[in-house]
């Protein structure tokens, strides 16, 4: 196929405009003057922090912008034609037959009341394309290129009745059903475990090949986006850092941005050795929601003073309630916990309060964590004094202390949650599980909703706040790379059991169990070629397909 | 808060309720004649004497349409405090304290509601000491179901948050809990409901004063006035049309202000303004 340009966005500039409550509207703009062009079969991977525009972008070449973002200036060419000037009847022409979407969330994206083949064929019959037996029939051809399990009868499921790893590459069929010239990927692995993300990876990369469709790949992801992409275009704060081929992009970035999301997760933390007494030992934790429904078995693990224990596994496979076990939410129904040689009150209700204050958590969401009626200074005060009663001025300064100690100015006390960005809100949930004077911190998935760069930053605070007040993390995660930069000890979790658990050089050790072989080779690698490497040399298959 | 964002029909609310309330509270210095005063004939039509006119004993509709104010907006705003302390204390407690309390109170309340609240008031009232505070009493009690099961349904959306979570965890009591964390992300919530239950109170005293077991004559309120003059409608005299009409004015200005209330708070919940 000759080489044809047919996407062509130029100068194009997105804007929005605020009405917050209480004060007159203003407007602000997310793109500034972006362009691009992508030639016929090929991908290019748009990369970039939250706010760096590149949905917006993405969704601009639907001509379409999401909650009130209105496209302000700049051209989109598809084929030859600006679709910005087009009318509703001619974007409706166009949308779903020449550009199609997958988002992120496959399952919020399917309505769960129709039969999944009559939702993946709905826009080709909408456009006339075939006729209904046809586009059934190029339907379970796309279910099967997708390796989806018995590509004849899925379709005849409903959307709960497919896992979500499947439910995302049935959308991909449903992209690609109307053979379109264009799909846009809006994150469409971010959701998913890393198991279940690889399997999703190699089924949308061989469609993509097989159809010879362009793509548009959006994913705060760099090593994922350099296992699909031709192309990779680095954004931030709506301009363009770079853009070039993707491997000049991975081996020899240009901006210190690009590199900077390349060197990501490169934290270094030496291992420390087990010492005489855990301070918290759990033996054969079983727990559940009902006496038939088990979702621990006989789980063992032990939490060193100023170590850190990694909890790794799928979602599904007990580590959050391991973690709901030992705060005492959910009382274990047999089994011991030992803390500082002491057996510990199982139910939370009875535990004394020095109990309490000594085991402290940290959310996944620091969004919902912090109530947003109170300000950073509440939040992060309010543990000082219910626990060691101390009150006005010394308050005041311990409260200080606090936020110097999780790097924030001292002004953000009386700022609300609202007011601060994702990683400013993690910090201060930090700080308020700090204020207590722990021995232990359990960190749910703490930087699974942030993106790389203040991920890291998190994770390296973590670590010194370890180094200095002597705290054990009990840190559950589905990231092995998060795992390899902080853990001393890991735990590898599958349906409830342990499937390995031991110090970090002897987990990471060959030879592995099959399911830890799996976890571990699942996690994206920034070099090219290594999609293919691993689906070929896997030994078992994910859970998820 | 900035005033040029207050939208017009708050203002309109804002305004009459104010003028409402003014009379309310300055009924004797504004009043042109004594409440239960006898100073003209049998329903007199409007003249500069007597601005709306007289009542079915030559009372001075006017003065009695003001004292009425104070009479309704002091009952009902009284009787909507009873409701709502009540209401949303024992929601908010059923909700986060679930289980056999939440049963308890939940199941309670439901039967309290299944009987039709103006016959229950009737019968109640008809039996005890008619005295203001039974009255204000009867219709707090009443209106708290309604109070009950909206703060309740709020407090189980809060109280599933990470933060109320967290708050439990830390070893906080109920009290806490209750008035510190959920309380504060019920209140707008609250606040706008407070608008309408005023209403119903407004509503609910009229209709009780109408059918003979609310306010005692020669006492002036709204609902009594519209009884006292209904027959004049017969012979085409519209006195008991204005305080009928005032009822109607007010509960429109404060469902004005309330749906104002309401969608700041909606706004609000977003959490970042502008989305």
């Amino acid at each position: 196929m000759a080489t044809e340009t047919f996407l062509d966005i130029r100068d194009l500039k997105i804007g929005v405009t605020v009405r917050e409550p209480g004060k007159p509207k203003r407007d602000i703009t997310i793109v500034h003057g972006v362009s691009t062009t992508l030639e016929k079969g090929k991908v290019l991977g748009l990369i970039g922090e939250s706010g760096a525009g590149k949905s917006t972008i993405g969704l601009s070449s639907l001509a379409y912008g999401r909650g009130g973002i209105e496209i302000t200036g700049g051209e989109v060419y598809i084929n030859g034609r600006d679709i910005l000037t087009l009318n509703r009847a001619g974007l409706n022409g166009m949308r779903g037959h020449e550009v199609c979407y997958v988002s992120q969330s496959a399952a919020a994206g399917f309505n769960p009341a129709h039969r999944l083949i009559d939702q993946v064929i709905e826009a080709t019959l909408e456009h006339g394309l075939a006729t209904r037996p046809e586009a059934e029939a190029r339907a379970k051809e796309l279910f099967a290129a997708l390796s989806l399990p018995d590509p004849e009868n899925i379709g005849s499921r409903y959307p709960h009745q497919v896992s979500g790893g499947q439910l995302q590459r049935v959308m991909t069929a449903m992209a690609l059903c109307p053979q379109p010239d264009l799909i846009v990927f809006d994150e469409p692995t971010t959701a998913l475990d890393v198991t279940t993300q690889i399997d999703v990876l190699a089924a949308i990369k061989n469609a993509i090949r097989l159809t010879g469709v362009a793509a548009l790949y959006i994913t705060h992801d760099l090593a994922v986006v350099a296992q699909v992409a031709d192309e990779i275009m680095v954004l931030r704060n709506g301009k363009k850092v770079e853009h070039g081929a993707t491997k000049q992009i991975i081996e020899a970035p240009q901006e210190d941005y690009t590199r900077s999301l390349i060197s990501v997760r490169s934290i270094q933390h030496e291992e420390q050795k087990a010492t005489a007494e855990p301070i918290i030992r759990m033996e054969n934790i079983v727990a559940g929601y009902s006496k038939n429904h088990i979702v621990l078995n006989d789980v063992s693990v032990d939490i060193y003073a100023g170590q850190t224990l990694a909890v790794v596994g799928e979602s599904g496979s007990g580590k959050s309630t391991l973690a709901r076990v030992l705060t005492g939410l959910l009382p274990p129904q047999s089994g011991q916990i030992t803390f500082e040689g002491r057996p510990l009150t199982q139910s939370q209700d009875a535990r004394p309060l020095d109990d309490l204050r000594d085991i402290q958590m940290i959310y996944q969401m620091a969004d919902t964590a912090m109530n947003p009626r109170q300000s950073v200074g509440t939040i992060i005060g309010r543990p000082i004094e219910f626990y060691f009663g101390i009150k006005g001025k010394a308050l005041k300064d311990k409260i200080a202390e606090l936020l110097e100690k999780i790097e924030l100015p001292a002004e953000m006390a009386d700022r609300y949650p609202a007011e601060l960005s994702g990683g400013q809100k993690q910090r201060v949930c930090i700080a308020r599980a700090l204020a207590a004077q722990p021995k232990v911190i359990i960190c749910d998935e703490v930087t699974s909703a942030l993106d790389p760069l203040v991920a890291d930053g998190i994770l390296k605070l973590l670590l010194d706040l370890q180094a200095r007040e002597n705290v054990a993390y009990f840190f559950i995660t589905h990231d092995l790379a998060t795992v390899k930069a902080i853990a001393d000890s890991i735990a590898v979790m599958h349906l409830g059991k342990l499937a390995r658990y031991g110090p970090k050089s002897e987990v990471l050790t060959p030879p592995f169990d099959d399911y830890t072989d799996l976890l571990l080779s699942s996690v994206p690698e920034m070099k090219l070629g290594w999609l293919e490497n691993v689906i070929s040399t896997r030994k078992i298959e994910s859970a998820g397909n | 808060m900035d005033l040029r964002t207050i939208p017009i029909s708050a203002w309109i609310g804002i305004i009459s309720t104010s003028l409402f309330a003014f009379a309310a509270v300055f009924a004797p210095l504004i009043a042109p004649y004594g409440m239960a005063d006898i100073v003209g004939g049998v329903w007199d039509p409007m003249s500069s004497d007597h601005w709306l006119g007289t009542d079915n004993l030559g009372r001075d509709l006017l003065s009695r349409m003001i004292y009425g104010a104070r009479t309704t907006l002091t009952i009902a705003a009284l009787a909507t405090i009873v409701s709502f302390t009540l209401g949303a204390m024992l929601g908010m407690t059923a909700a986060v304290a679930g289980g056999w309390t939440d049963q308890a109170l939940s199941r309670s309340v439901d039967l309290l509601m299944s009987i039709p609240t103006l016959i229950f008031a009737l019968v109640v009232l008809s039996v005890l000491p008619a005295s203001i505070l039974t009255l204000i009493l009867v219709m707090g009690i009443l209106d708290a179901t309604r109070v009950f099961r909206l703060a309740r349904a709020v407090a189980v959306d809060v109280n599933v948050m990470d933060f109320v979570e967290a708050a439990k965890l830390r070893g906080e009591g109920r009290m806490w809990i209750i008035t510190r964390e959920i309380l504060p992300n019920a209140m707008s919530t609250l606040i706008a409901e407070l608008g309408l239950r005023f209403i119903f109170m407004v509503l609910f005293l009229s209709a009780l004063s109408f059918l003979g077991l609310g306010i005692q004559p020669p006492e002036a309120d709204w609902g009594g006035m519209v009884k006292e003059n209904k027959d004049g409608i017969i012979f085409g005299i519209p006195a008991a049309l204005i305080p009928a009409g005032a009822i109607a004015v007010l509960a429109i200005s404060v469902n004005l202000i309330a749906d104002w209330i309401l969608n700041r708070a909606t706004d609000l919940k977003g959490g970042r303004g502008g989305n």
